[in-house]
């Protein structure tokens, strides 16, 4: 299987989209080399900013940029972006409704033997409770490519989340479009929904599900705002409950928006495979997923919890 | 630039007419920054009449000079200047703080005239620099000032905005520093100094001019020194009152962030005649 750096593609993406429209600006704060906006930086120097280390300075200064016509597109890890500029992001970035782009990399547990000040495990969170910023968790490489030309292609703030590790890309996807879900697999006993790297292992839990006789829906939910409700609703209405997967705290997550759809609407079983009122630590990714019971056991587990 | 004796007095009194304006608004308002106001109220009337290259008609033109106000509880400030100079009718003034209104407790984009919102404190010099940097790529003329608090500055996004400034030669750029030396919670010597400030900002690469800030020649022609700056961005550190122009609110730190009372305003407005 196709093995990718998410990152590898937004930075070769970057470049692609700064070739063709001229108005592109990416800045990003001595992380160049990890985010690939370095790759930008190369090939259109006049048009690149590296603030050091000064994550705040940076959100607030992509504001001044934007409110003179230029698209911005701002990188550095996901914990610095979503928690140390928390307030400019709010406050500057949001609030004023500018043609900001955040794409935030090294998000998420499987950052690994960086340790838990570098593992990023609420920042969809940190950026869901603000209004209005759009949201995308690609689940693999191409589809961050399609992200990151969404983003650019639709008015107003943006975060795109993408992990540090190499990833398998998910096939049959079919389209990408902004707010709409993608239904990977069709089954009635239950529905999964994930996004991130959890749409892989959701996949694959579907599979040893079948050997068992489950039949499971599996959605990538890659838009986690603008939500696609209608796809949660269906699913919720035709299957027994709801699986949500993410790489990142259960709480205020993919998990809690979808759990906030189907309380309204179709009360549903919703167990969350996630990260649990716990701070991460260091380790292999492969051992953390697993303490952190984030692998394709766990999502098999809570499946059959659902149809118990 | 010599500036004639018919414009200074032209501009002090326009600056009277603003400060009147404050007083008005916050009274009927209710709340809000009085304090902080008036202490700048000769540096930005100085500026919007005599130095900012804008067209009220025409808010977003792209050659204008930018101006943002990074203190933002002192936009009683703003409204009335963007008021005075044609950005919308005065009678929007009295609405100030109310539901609905154009005129926000802090800045807002919804006020035409304004660039960004603020409110929360030190983050202006960045959205400042980030429209440098635009100006300088797009290769426009355009300069870009900002309005400083001296208790804002204690805030750390300041100091990383001042050394990114310098750091991309941003000689467009001209922050105000509105040393006041008050702050919510007293003296600001008291709640965390300052000193030595020219020094901090020469430091940090910048071309500092310390002027007193109610003085028109004085603030005039450290607007047109700044201009003349290259290579580095320039801070017009200016000694201010704060209250100043109300007798009895000069000084006084329960004013930062108390609206006068009605016979308060009876009072003030009187002074200002």
């Amino acid at each position: 299987m196709e093995l990718l750096y998410q990152r590898d593609i937004y930075g070769e993406t970057l470049v692609e989209l700064g070739k063709a429209h001229k108005d592109i600006v990416v800045l990003d704060a001595d992380l160049s080399s990890s985010t690939r906006t370095g790759v930008f930086a190369k090939a259109f120097p006049e048009r690149f900013f590296n603030f050091g280390v000064a994550e705040q300075n940076m959100l607030a200064t992509a504001v001044g940029l934007a409110s003179c016509g230029k698209t911005v597109f701002v990188s550095t890890f996901a914990m610095f972006a979503t928690g140390r500029a928390w307030d400019q992001i709010r406050n500057s970035v949001v609030y004023n409704n500018f043609n900001i782009k955040i794409v935030a990399s090294h998000a998420g547990i499987t950052v690994g033997p960086d340790g838990s000040s570098h593992q990023a495990i609420e920042d969809i969170a940190l950026m869901r409770i603000i209004p209005n910023i759009k949201i995308i968790v690609p689940c693999d490489a191409p589809q961050a490519r399609e992200s990151v030309i969404a983003a650019f292609n639709t008015e107003g703030p943006f975060y795109i989340r993408l992990g540090r590790l190499k990833v398998p890309t998910v096939e049959n996807k079919g389209e990408f479009k902004l707010g709409k879900a993608q239904v990977l697999a069709e089954g009635r006993d239950l529905t999964i929904i994930a996004c991130g790297i959890m749409v892989g292992k959701a996949q694959e839990a579907r599979e040893e599900l079948l050997k068992k006789g489950i039949k499971a829906t599996v959605i990538n939910m890659h838009t986690i705002r603008p939500l696609d409700s209608e796809v949660i609703l269906k699913y919720a209405r035709l299957t027994r409950g709801i699986v949500v997967c993410e790489e990142h705290t259960v709480i205020g997550g993919l998990s809690s928006s979808i759990s906030e759809v189907v309380a309204v609407s179709c009360p549903v079983k919703v167990i969350s495979v996630g990260i649990k009122n716990r701070f991460g630590q260091s380790g292999e990714p492969a051992d953390l997923l697993k303490e952190y019971n984030l692998t394709c056991e766990d999502i098999e587990k809570a499946a059959q919890s659902i149809i118990a | 630039m010599a500036n004639s004796d018919t414009q200074i007095k032209k501009l002090e009194e326009k600056a009277k007419q603003i400060r009147r304006l404050i007083i008005q608004m916050l009274a009927k308002a209710g709340s809000g920054h009085p304090g902080g106001s008036l202490s700048a109220t000769d540096l930005i009337t100085a500026l919007y009449f005599a130095i900012l290259r804008h067209n009220p008609k025409d808010p977003s033109w792209p050659e204008r000079d930018r101006f943002h106000l990074s203190k933002g509880h002192c936009c009683p400030l703003w409204y009335a200047l963007l008021s005075e100079s044609g950005y919308f009718p005065k009678e929007e003034l009295m609405t100030l703080r109310q539901f609905g209104s154009l005129l926000q407790g802090h800045p807002d984009r919804r006020t035409p005239g304004i660039e960004a919102a603020s409110g929360s404190l030190g983050q202006g010099l960045s959205i400042a620099l980030g429209m440098s940097l635009a100006a300088k790529m797009d290769k426009k003329d355009y300069r870009v000032y900002v309005l400083l608090g001296d208790g804002e500055i204690q805030e750390g996004n300041i100091w990383e905005a001042a050394m990114a400034a310098s750091h991309y030669h941003c000689d467009n750029l001209c922050a105000i520093l509105d040393y006041n030396g008050f702050q919510i919670d007293g003296k600001v010597k008291d709640v965390m100094s300052l000193e030595p400030l020219v020094g901090k900002w020469q430091a940090f690469g910048w071309h500092a001019i310390e002027i007193n800030g109610h003085n028109m020649r004085d603030i005039l022609s450290a607007y047109e020194e700044a201009k003349t700056i290259k290579t580095k961005p320039a801070i017009i550190i200016a000694h201010t009152i704060k209250g100043k122009g109300v007798s009895f609110m000069e000084n006084v730190v329960d004013f930062h962030g108390r609206a006068p009372t009605k016979e308060e305003a009876e009072k003030a407005l009187k002074e200002l005649e």
